[in-house]
């Protein structure tokens, strides 16, 4: 973590509790193997559930990051995903619909020393919870939001989420769904995150290269996981999953690598005539016309142009890091107007109950 | 205020003003103006302004701003009027009084509006100048009340306020509207010198507040000072009023309003806990100026979080408290109903958080300038499921100060959420405030008391092992190593924390988390009884902002020779433990609230005695003439004797 000046309380009971604990535990734990994140809570997801994959891929890059465990927080909300925090032995809240970035924002805001998380899905993130995701984002908060897209509401047993199908048969929607649903990164980056990725449950390595670039991240990241429900939305990402179908329908973004994907790299990302981004066969333009991935773009309308080439039926579907920019982040700032407004008048309570205009009464 | 209006008593002494004027100075004891005027005028300002002058003097005193909800309603209709009711004593005095002495009408519509609650014989002091056609048509008078004769009740002094306003600016440089706009100062000099305030304090006020413009403060300044000087030379007004100081206990006061107490008191509450206080709250009507004033406190490691929305503002602080600091949030009516599920979560995983409620009329959107009581039942039940919390409840504006003290020790005590009920009235009503010494405050660090040790005994640390004693479960802060632990809203098994579906556990944390709640009583201390003849047999008992009228209204039944004793709650959840056996000593209790009798329902169910509810929702608290015909009411029923009337005609 950061070695900055967090304006974190150098005393008091918060530092002293720290301080203790640190004591008797001699240095703080940081060379951790991924058995050290696991708790002895049985985990409770259906069997082939996506999460699992998920949950291995997390605990297992962590000890890479060289962060201690009680030095991490995952605030989750309700959903399948939001049972996250307790298989995971770390501080964690379990907390309520769609809330978790909110109370993720007051915790970080207030302990910026803490590596924060969000687990989340499609239903608390971006249906009951879509306010406060916009909103963290556009702060840019210190945290990471994992975001589990499986298309559907599980633990409600079945209805069609803000993310599936237009047309999408489900118990809610006998004759399918009217509804449009939200693309997730788009959604993100319309809010101005400075981090957007987007990573497939069952990559590993994809993943695990998109969770640590987030987790290193400096401000919100958001990365959308898509995630298998294999009881009421089984497949639904199989056109990506499937390697005789994945190549041809999958973008890979790599920074500073052109944008050139399917089978022998058929196909290709350029420019089309308004600004945005098109599909084109490789053969048919010049090199030099392949759009060359960028996410440090400052601007995020290049990013946003990416996450518009797919389709609701996964065609064209970019995956790793759309956009990663720096910017200050929420705490930081706040922190200095914290340390800047204590330089100016330190603090002194009697004066401050006094106030400006008093007047006494003799005895 | 007696049956004949002091302010129409003859001069009797005599002093010599310049120009040669006769002018008197008649001694009051009490007075009681109300400034009315479009919401444009600037009436707020101009009472504040009086009230600081008044306290600085060192009058008691209490104030009454009412003001529309919209910001700018059409000028000169009755919808735009917006006042200020100010009530100041040489002696100790409870409420903003129950109807003006003076009304002081900027234009028709303010006259239309107040005109009611002047009592014949009052002074009426308007501005001629806006007794216009237009906007006399306005608010619907076919002829000028002015000249109509339908003022004759009253002592009516016409001034044409804005006219000498302009002509003492004439050279400033302002544009005649910008020039107008500071008929307020006009006026506010004219009552300075009516009053005998000291205006040391309002010149230095306006240099401060207009220092980036100085053109306008020189304005604002002259038209205050020639204000002051009409009063003295006008033939218009013969006779000046002296109040002297109220007498008040040695020490070092202030002019404070119930919003600038709580925030200075959640301030407090963190110093003296040593935590960081964090609020996360949405800009809302009457709780907002909370907001705005912690915002300024920076410099006291306060961080203020304006939230998206009134949810996000308390799932924060559930945040920040989870992390250690002091999670504060802060709202109105409507924002405690979109909070409830959030301040489930903080019952749930018992962890401190001070949730304020500055109350308005509701339901729904409701009034949002005006005052009411009627959250109460929300703030007990308003949740899913068995979800007890405390709740307590301030009495005067200064009591806020005290009460978001009170909050904290027990928030941080008992791991809780904790409800503060203060309301409209309160929030923006202003007393005399004695500042308390720092190191005097209440010292809440024991209150804090974070794990860092594990408690079980394999050496694992039980987030659900109860301190014995309060029945807190330890408060383990990310950061603590070898502390990590998982909490949430599902139901906790005891102890460890865990997830439990286990019927019998549920049950038992149900009446855990209960028991912890009323357990709380014990830390009270006994319940005040006001009887001062100790022979009463009637009680009134309140809670929050009613104390001043109901305490005003005793006074006047004392003086008519009979006994009553009062009770004001400060704990409305848990009651005090010896509540129920003080109150059953009463032939009866009265119960007066603005609200349908939300006390009553709660004292009736947990007592079983029969309270009298008097109830009212008019957006304004009581008066206290109303609230002693109704306590005069009850004891003669139970005693049948007639009581004589009062005869200083309501002082208090």
């Amino acid at each position: 973590m950061s070695t900055i000046d967090l304006g974190m309380p150098a005393d008091g009971p918060i530092a002293d509790a720290i301080s203790a604990s640190v004591t008797a535990q001699g240095e703080k734990q940081t060379a951790l193997k991924a058995k050290d994140f696991k708790t002895d809570q049985e985990v409770r997801w259906c069997p082939g559930c996506g999460d699992y994959v998920i949950l291995n891929a997390v605990q297992s890059f962590l000890p890479s990051l060289g962060i201690a465990r009680e030095d991490m927080v995952i605030v989750s909300g309700i959903g399948c995903s939001s049972r996250f925090p307790y298989y995971m032995n770390t501080y964690g809240m379990h907390s309520i619909h769609g809330r978790a970035p909110a109370i993720a924002t007051g915790l970080a805001a207030s302990r910026p020393d803490l590596s924060v998380w969000v687990v989340t899905g499609d239903g608390d993130a971006l249906s009951i919870g879509g306010n406060h995701l916009i909103h963290a984002l556009r702060r840019n908060v210190n945290m990471t939001i994992l975001l589990f897209n499986n298309r559907i509401y599980g633990l409600t047993k079945g209805q069609y989420s803000p993310t599936s199908e237009v047309g999408k048969v489900t118990k809610s929607t006998p004759m399918g769904s009217l509804d449009h649903p939200f693309n997730p990164v788009s959604l993100a980056l319309g809010a101005d995150a400075t981090f957007v990725g987007r990573a497939m449950d069952s990559d590993r390595k994809g993943l695990t290269d998109v969770l640590r670039q987030a987790a290193e991240h400096q401000g919100t990241a958001l990365v959308e996981i898509y995630q298998n429900c294999n009881i009421f939305n089984d497949g639904a990402f199989d056109l990506l999953k499937d390697p005789a179908t994945g190549p041809q329908w999958t973008i890979p973004l790599e920074h500073g690598k052109p944008l050139v994907f399917g089978p022998e790299g058929a196909s290709c990302v350029v420019r089309d005539e308004f600004g945005g981004l098109r599909i084109a066969e490789t053969s048919q333009v010049d090199a030099t016309e392949i759009v060359v991935h960028d996410a440090t773009r400052e601007d995020p309308s290049y990013a946003f142009a990416l996450s518009r080439l797919s389709s609701q039926d996964l065609r064209y579907t970019p995956m790793g890091v759309f956009r990663a920019v720096q910017k200050p982040t929420y705490e930081a700032m706040m922190a200095e107007q914290l340390h800047a407004a204590g330089t100016g008048s330190p603090a002194d309570l009697d004066a401050l109950l006094a106030g400006g205009d008093t007047w006494t009464v003799q005895g | 205020m007696t049956a004949t209006n002091p302010h129409l008593t003859d001069p009797e002494a005599g002093s010599s003003a310049p120009g040669g004027l006769v002018k008197s100075v008649v001694e009051l004891d009490r007075v009681v103006i109300r400034l009315a005027g479009d919401s444009g005028d600037g009436m707020q300002l101009t009472g504040n302004r009086f009230t600081s002058e008044t306290a600085s003097f060192g009058n008691d005193l209490s104030t009454l701003p009412n003001f529309p909800a919209e910001i700018r309603a059409p000028t000169g209709t009755l919808p735009g009027v917006s006042s200020f009711q100010l009530h100041f004593a040489d002696h100790d005095i409870m409420t903003p009084g129950d109807a003006p002495d003076v009304l002081v009408a900027m234009n028709p519509a303010a006259l239309k509006a107040n005109l009611a609650d002047l009592p014949g014989g009052g002074l009426l002091i308007v501005d001629s100048d806006e007794f216009t056609p237009r906007n006399l048509a306005k608010v619907g008078y076919a002829t000028s009340p002015l000249e109509d004769g339908s003022l004759e009740g009253w002592q009516t002094v016409a001034v044409p306020l804005t006219s000498m306003t302009l002509d003492a600016l004439t050279g400033s440089g302002l544009g005649k509207k910008e020039a107008e706009r500071s008929k307020n100062m006009f006026t506010l000099g004219l009552l300075s010198w009516m009053y005998h305030r000291p205006t040391e304090g309002t010149i230095r006020f306006l240099e401060r507040q207009f220092r980036r413009k100085p053109e306008i403060a020189a304005a604002n300044i002259a038209a205050f000072r020639a204000g002051y000087n009409y009063g003295e030379t006008t033939e218009a007004f013969a006779v000046s009023y002296e109040i002297k100081p109220a007498p008040m206990a040695p020490g070092r006061y202030r002019n404070i309003s119930g919003n600038q107490a709580l925030a200075l008191g959640l301030v407090a509450a963190g110093q003296r806990a040593g935590l960081p206080l964090f609020l996360g709250a949405y800009p809302i009507t009457p709780a907002s100026d909370i907001l705005h004033e912690l915002s300024k406190h920076k410099a006291f490691g306060v961080r203020t979080f304006q939230a998206e929305d009134e949810i996000a503002g308390v799932a924060a602080a559930i945040g920040a408290s989870f992390g250690g600091a002091l999670g504060v949030t802060t709202t109105s009516g409507p924002g405690i109903s979109l909070k409830s599920e959030a301040i489930g979560l903080a019952v749930m995983t018992e962890l401190p958080l001070l949730v304020v409620d500055v109350q308005r009329g509701g339901p729904s959107t409701g009034l949002p300038t005006k005052t009411e009581q009627s959250d109460l039942l929300q703030a007990m039940f308003g949740r899913n499921g068995e979800a007890p919390l405390p709740v307590i409840a301030p009495r005067s504006p200064g009591d806020c100060f005290d009460a978001a003290l009170e909050a904290a020790r027990i928030a941080l005590t008992y791991r809780t959420p904790v409800i503060l009920l203060s309301d409209g009235y309160l929030a923006n009503g202003a007393e005399p405030w004695a500042v308390p010494a720092a190191d005097a405050l209440p010292d809440l660090t024991g209150a804090v008391g974070f794990a860092t040790e594990p408690n079980g005994a394999d050496g694992e640390f039980l987030p659900y092992l109860r301190d014995p004693e309060t029945l807190a479960r330890p408060w383990a802060i990310p950061g603590t190593a070898g502390m990590q632990h998982r909490i949430g809203g599902l139901e906790k098994a005891d102890k460890t924390g865990n997830i439990s579906y286990d019927p019998a556990n549920h049950d038992l944390m149900t009446r855990l988390r209960q028991a912890k709640v009323d357990g709380i009583a014990a830390s009270l201390p006994p319940t005040e009884v006001d009887d001062p003849d100790g022979d009463a047999t009637v009680a009134v008992i309140g809670w929050g902002s009613t104390y001043g009228p109901i305490g005003a209204a005793c006074r006047r039944i004392r003086r008519s020779g009979r006994s009553v004793a009062q009770l004001h709650l400060r704990h409305l959840n848990p009651m005090p433990a010896d509540l129920g056996d003080i109150l059953a000593r009463y032939e009866r209790v009265i119960c007066p609230e603005m609200n349908l009798g939300q006390l009553a329902l709660l004292l009736r169910a947990k007592f079983l005695i029969d309270v009298v509810s008097h109830t009212q929702v008019r957006g304004l608290p009581f008066r206290a003439a109303e609230l002693a015909a109704v306590i005069q009411d009850v004891i003669d029923s139970t005693s049948g004797t007639p009581l004589a009337a009062d005869p200083t005609g309501g002082a208090e």
